[in-house]
């Protein structure tokens, strides 16, 4: 399945806008390069992010990464299941894999993302 | 052979850990597989049935002549005239000032016989070392470190794998036993000697032979679903097996008293040893530091480099660390101030700023079933 309603960072998040609400992940290719995840920490709900600041962090077995917002706004949600399952990062990235909710406050800020093209293009360079 | 400081070297079984699809990173100057399915798998895989591994980067020399045992009584902390042949013991050779140099593991091959397998990112300097401190004596020190492969397979499943491809006698080889012999009909030492804290086996045998016995191990193996294992999986084994990592938990600025290690300082044998002094010393005024194990009982991994707090106060610094596979919880190994080192004592490690409670434990984390 290859996504194509997803826009994505530099920093390898992807991201789903639906209406005012962004959903927000780590891409294949992230999980793939990061390794066995095994410890994930997301900003507490309510919190207001700028985008592309650090917001979390995603734990390998031997490295820490940085999690980038991909747009600003409020967390209205995280990922439960990733605190007992970090291992879905790995398994379903773009699925149960998840992480957080945004609600949008500027939608012009989707035109700084990469689009599916322009991703595909980044990570075959690397 | 001419070594260049800037070009990596690779092992005899570099094109099989590519076939295999490894993840290949830089490690003491050579190209080493750092996992192939995932560090994770291959941890779990080694814990429940085999890992084999490629080690062929470490170093292996050879002191042979009719002052051996002396010779190395001499360089090393340890008494080797002790070790009977086709026995093992663990290690250090230590700077005059105490500090370790490396942590080994000598094993007796002969009356006049013995091997020494250091730390890849040590082989030279412990070379170095032991061919200056050798010189006095009637022995001779052949250095094969490049001319050695060592194929490990660790894991309960690894007696099993390997009686069948050796003429070796497995159930006659004690833990820290070694024995000469054939894998695959390769001639080899087989030593029951590892670093993950299960049994296992490492097979040394000359380079030229590493892809046959390599093949042969892992192809006996797949049967009760053995896998290839990189030095992330060691990594994580070792540390839940409490065992010290150079670089992490010894250094020039460790003497082995600090890491808990008096066993291996002999100061009782005679004659003198380099650093004798300097650790008569130490041992008379009481470590400064003391190696520790911790859990980390809030969120977060305690990494190297993290720094231990008692309230405010600073007292020690994290040394290795990870989330265990096999217990679920982060662990690590630290170094903390002796009066602050009880079991049972809950410090705080600062996690990215955040400080986090986590509890002092005795090493190790983990010990294979009986």
């Amino acid at each position: 399945m290859v996504p194509q309603d997803l826009r994505y960072t530099k920093e390898h998040e992807w991201v789903r806008i639906e209406g005012d609400l962004a959903t927000v992940g780590i891409t294949p290719y992230a999980a793939e390069q990061l390794g066995d995840i095994v410890f994930v920490e997301l900003p507490d709900v309510g919190r207001t992010v700028t985008q592309f600041s650090a917001v979390g962090v995603i734990e390998s077995v031997k490295a820490v990464s940085d999690l980038f917002a991909p747009v600003g706004g409020e967390v209205t949600e995280t990922n439960a299941e990733l605190a007992g399952a970090p291992e879905l990062l790995n398994s379903d990235p773009l699925g149960r894999g998840w992480m957080l909710r945004i609600k949008v406050v500027d939608h012009a800020q989707v035109d700084r993302l990469l689009d599916q093209s322009a991703y595909e293009a980044l990570i075959s360079e690397a | 052979m001419a070594q260049s400081q800037n070009s990596p070297l690779v092992t005899p079984l570099a094109d099989r850990h590519v076939a295999l699809g490894a993840r290949i990173v830089e490690f003491a100057g050579w190209l080493m597989p750092l996992q192939y399915a995932g560090i994770l798998e291959e941890h779990r895989a080694v814990r429940s049935r085999a890992g084999v591994f490629d080690l062929s980067h470490m170093g292996e020399l050879f002191v042979e002549g009719p002052e051996a045992a002396n010779a190395l009584s001499y360089a090393l902390t340890t008494d080797p005239a002790n070790l009977k042949v086709g026995r093992a013991h663990y290690s250090m050779i230590c700077f005059p000032e105490g500090g370790v140099l490396d942590d080994l593991i000598v094993y007796r091959l002969g009356d006049e016989r013995f091997m020494v397998v250091a730390n890849a990112s040590n082989a030279v300097a412990v070379s170095d070392a032991l061919a200056a401190r050798l010189a006095r004596f009637r022995v001779v020190l052949d250095d094969r470190s490049l001319a050695t492969a060592l194929v490990a397979v660790q894991g309960p499943r690894s007696a099993g794998i390997l009686a069948p491809l050796t003429d070796v006698a497995l159930d006659g080889l004690r833990y820290y036993a070694i024995a000469e012999g054939h894998v695959a009909g390769i001639p080899a030492l087989v030593a029951r000697t590892g670093y993950t804290g299960e049994d296992g086996f490492e097979v040394f045998t000359d380079v030229g032979a590493a892809v046959t016995v390599w093949d042969a191990v892992l192809d006996a193996g797949k049967a009760v679903g053995a896998v290839p294992a990189g030095l992330g999986a060691r990594d994580t084994l070792r540390l839940e097996a409490g065992m010290p990592l150079y670089g992490n938990e010894l250094g020039r600025d460790t003497t082995p008293f600090d890491a808990g290690l008096s066993r291996v300082v002999g100061l009782a044998k005679e004659g003198d040893f380099v650093g004798r002094a300097a650790l008569e010393k130490a041992r008379a005024e009481g470590p400064r530091k003391m190696l520790v194990g911790l859990v980390v009982r809030g969120r977060g991994i305690a990494r190297h480099g993290y720094e231990l707090f008692a309230g405010d106060r600073k007292i020690g610094v994290v040394t290795s660390g990870t989330q265990s596979p096999t217990l679920g919880v982060p662990i690590a190994m630290a170094y903390v101030t002796p009066s602050e080192a009880g079991p049972g004592t809950i410090i705080d490690v600062d996690i990215r700023d955040q400080r986090v409670p986590a509890e002092i434990v005795p090493l190790p984390f983990y010990k294979r079933p009986v």
